[in-house]
């Protein structure tokens, strides 16, 4: 049989796709092997060990850092999502609207403007706070990633309702149901796995933020990215690429559950 | 109009407005108003540690390109800012090039696998895209230092007798730029090939066209608005970069972000620093502004 002439073949594509992916990943799974190194050099292979996790758990910088982390991007999460569940609601409404252009360009901000800009922006509004207050907390923190996540909150929850049925909420109405009460039993069952979705993308970008957390930042806040970040500089031992492989295992759990999540919108 | 529905529509817009007040209040709390101060600063004198003082003066967009000669008092380039200016942009445009270079077929191969598979390449993609930028850079320094991976391997194979310094180069950070934003260059040449009508390439190929030929006049031209978009999308990141020169440039290979930080740190210049943060931002903008423009022929309206 003669072989049949594929259109959709171009000579080399396959070989350089491949290559791509093992670009991509070779990488990322060699820094995660060498977290298991039994040695402390993370080129030489020395056997396998649990011993950098051990140590980073044991680090009391480490640890302050992970739960700093977690709670800022916790806090962050509920209020960008908290944020853009309703700016979503009102940009979705049916018509346009004075300034709605402006305010599609203020939610995207942070997408659009470099993130040194927005920290440097950030570094000198905060720092004349800090003097003018003397209140140096978490406070800072969290209202900085809040903003920056708000976009990532607001895009499935939006592009959720672009998708949904708002007969639903019409009939709703009809059936006398106050505004709250719609919303509280049509629409939020409807928007769930949007809002989800939402909050876990505000979650792993707040997570894995360095560039505006270095530079709004108090001495001694350290998350663990900027931590990580602050351990470069110096000999690095397979304790970092242990702190790497757990965030790196987060992000991947939640990118793979956001995956399937908007999967199931179809 | 009667006056329920005057009233009606009033409501509306009060309610529309009450719900994006929280949105907008934080946006312009950490956002929008802290960019104006940036403009305002960039406006006034330098303080002598740090900070500024309140009197107005364009000294800090002066410095951007301009230098006064101690003595002479006589304007020269600032070489020093022009040679990462040019950095910068070269950089950034050689990352475009690169990503395409592998994006482009990584697409295209993607976009031709049956319907079913499509979606787990495509997540293979997404997965380091969303993973942290600083982890995927660290990964490279790991990869490419003195007694790193690339190295060993190369000493083992005998093609080199002492390890090549790749480390602290612009190499180094071009590598790096390149692996950390290729998935945005392939997500969106992806989402216009996908679309690639193939009955368009097979009249190509009935009409005795090579693949070279079909590839340039038929996919190519078909899959442009995609390369637009990816090119922009790769570029605009590049352009502020500082996570991946700080790591794998050393504090040698300095970028216009890093630039930036310099003046708030060490060399304490707050104007000249966000006057170059708004230059970053014009520069920005203006591919911004390209990509809406060469997107928006495509298709009309925003998401």
């Amino acid at each position: 049989m003669a072989r049949t002439f594929d259109i959709r073949r171009q000579t080399g594509f396959p070989a350089i796709a491949m290559a791509c992916f093992i670009l991509l990943y070779l990488p990322i799974i060699l820094l995660v092997a060498y977290s298991f190194n039994a040695g402390s050099s993370v080129a030489v292979w020395e056997g396998f060990s649990w011993r950098w996790y051990a140590s980073a758990w044991e680090n009391d910088q480490v640890r302050a850092a992970t739960v700093r982390s977690l709670i800022l991007a916790l806090s962050a999460t509920v209020l960008a999502t908290a944020c853009a569940v309703p700016a979503a609601l009102a940009m979705a409404r049916p018509g346009r609207f004075k300034g709605q252009g402006l305010i599609f360009g203020l939610i995207n901000q942070p997408l659009m403007v470099p993130e040194i800009v927005t920290a440097v922006a950030l570094l000198i509004v905060f720092a004349a706070v800090k003097v003018a207050t003397g209140y140096t907390g978490m406070g800072y923190l969290i209202l900085a990633h809040s903003a920056f996540c708000i976009p990532f909150a607001y895009m499935p929850i939006k592009a959720r309702l672009a998708g949904m049925d708002r007969a639903l909420e019409q009939a709703g109405q009809d059936l006398y149901g106050t505004p709250f009460r719609v919303f509280l039993r049509i629409t939020l069952p409807q928007l769930w796995p949007g809002i989800l979705a939402g909050a876990m993308l505000a979650f792993v970008i707040s997570l894995d933020d360095v560039v505006i957390t270095e530079f709004v930042k108090s001495a001694g806040q350290d998350t663990l990215p900027t931590y990580m970040l602050g351990q470069l500089r110096r000999v690095v031992t397979p304790e970092v690429n242990a702190i790497a492989t757990v965030l790196l295992g987060i992000s991947v759990v939640m990118v793979v559950a956001f995956f399937f999540l908007s999967k199931s919108r179809k | 109009m009667t006056d329920a529905a005057l009233v009606h529509v009033q409501k509306e817009r009060r309610s529309r407005w009450m719900l994006l007040t929280p949105a907008l209040v934080v946006l312009f709390i950490a956002a929008s108003g802290p960019l104006l101060i940036v403009m305002l600063y960039s406006f006034l004198t330098a303080g002598p540690y740090g900070g500024v003082e309140w009197s107005f003066s364009i000294d800090g967009w002066f410095s951007v390109l301009l230098q006064r000669d101690f003595f002479s008092e006589e304007l020269t380039f600032a070489d020093a800012h022009l040679s990462i200016f040019w950095r910068s942009v070269k950089l950034s445009l050689l990352t475009a090039v690169i990503t395409f270079l592998i994006g482009f077929p990584t697409a295209y191969f993607i976009a031709t696998r049956p319907k079913r598979q499509r979606d787990i390449w495509m997540l293979l993609i997404i997965i380091p895209f969303w993973t942290n930028l600083l982890i995927r850079t660290f990964a490279i320094m790991e990869l490419i230092r003195a007694e790193g991976t690339v190295n060993l391997v190369l000493l083992w194979l005998g093609i080199i007798d002492t390890p090549i310094q790749m480390l602290f180069t612009e190499f180094a950070v071009l590598f790096g730029m390149a692996y950390v934003y290729l998935p945005l260059m392939v997500l969106p040449i992806y989402a216009s090939l996908e679309r690639l009508d193939f009955r368009l390439v097979e009249a190509g190929y009935d009409l005795y066209a090579t693949r070279w030929q079909v590839l340039k006049r038929i996919i190519f031209p078909l899959a442009k608005p995609g390369v637009i978009a990816g090119s922009i999308l790769v570029f605009v990141p590049s352009l502020g970069a500082y996570v991946t020169p700080r790591v794998l440039g050393g504090g040698k290979q300095l970028m216009l972000g890093n630039l930036i930080e310099l003046q708030f740190g060490q060399g304490r210049n707050w104007p000249l620093g966000a006057a170059l943060s708004l230059t970053l931002l014009a520069i920005v903008m203006i591919a911004l502004f390209v990509y809406v423009r060469a997107a928006g022929t495509e298709e009309n309206g925003h998401g």
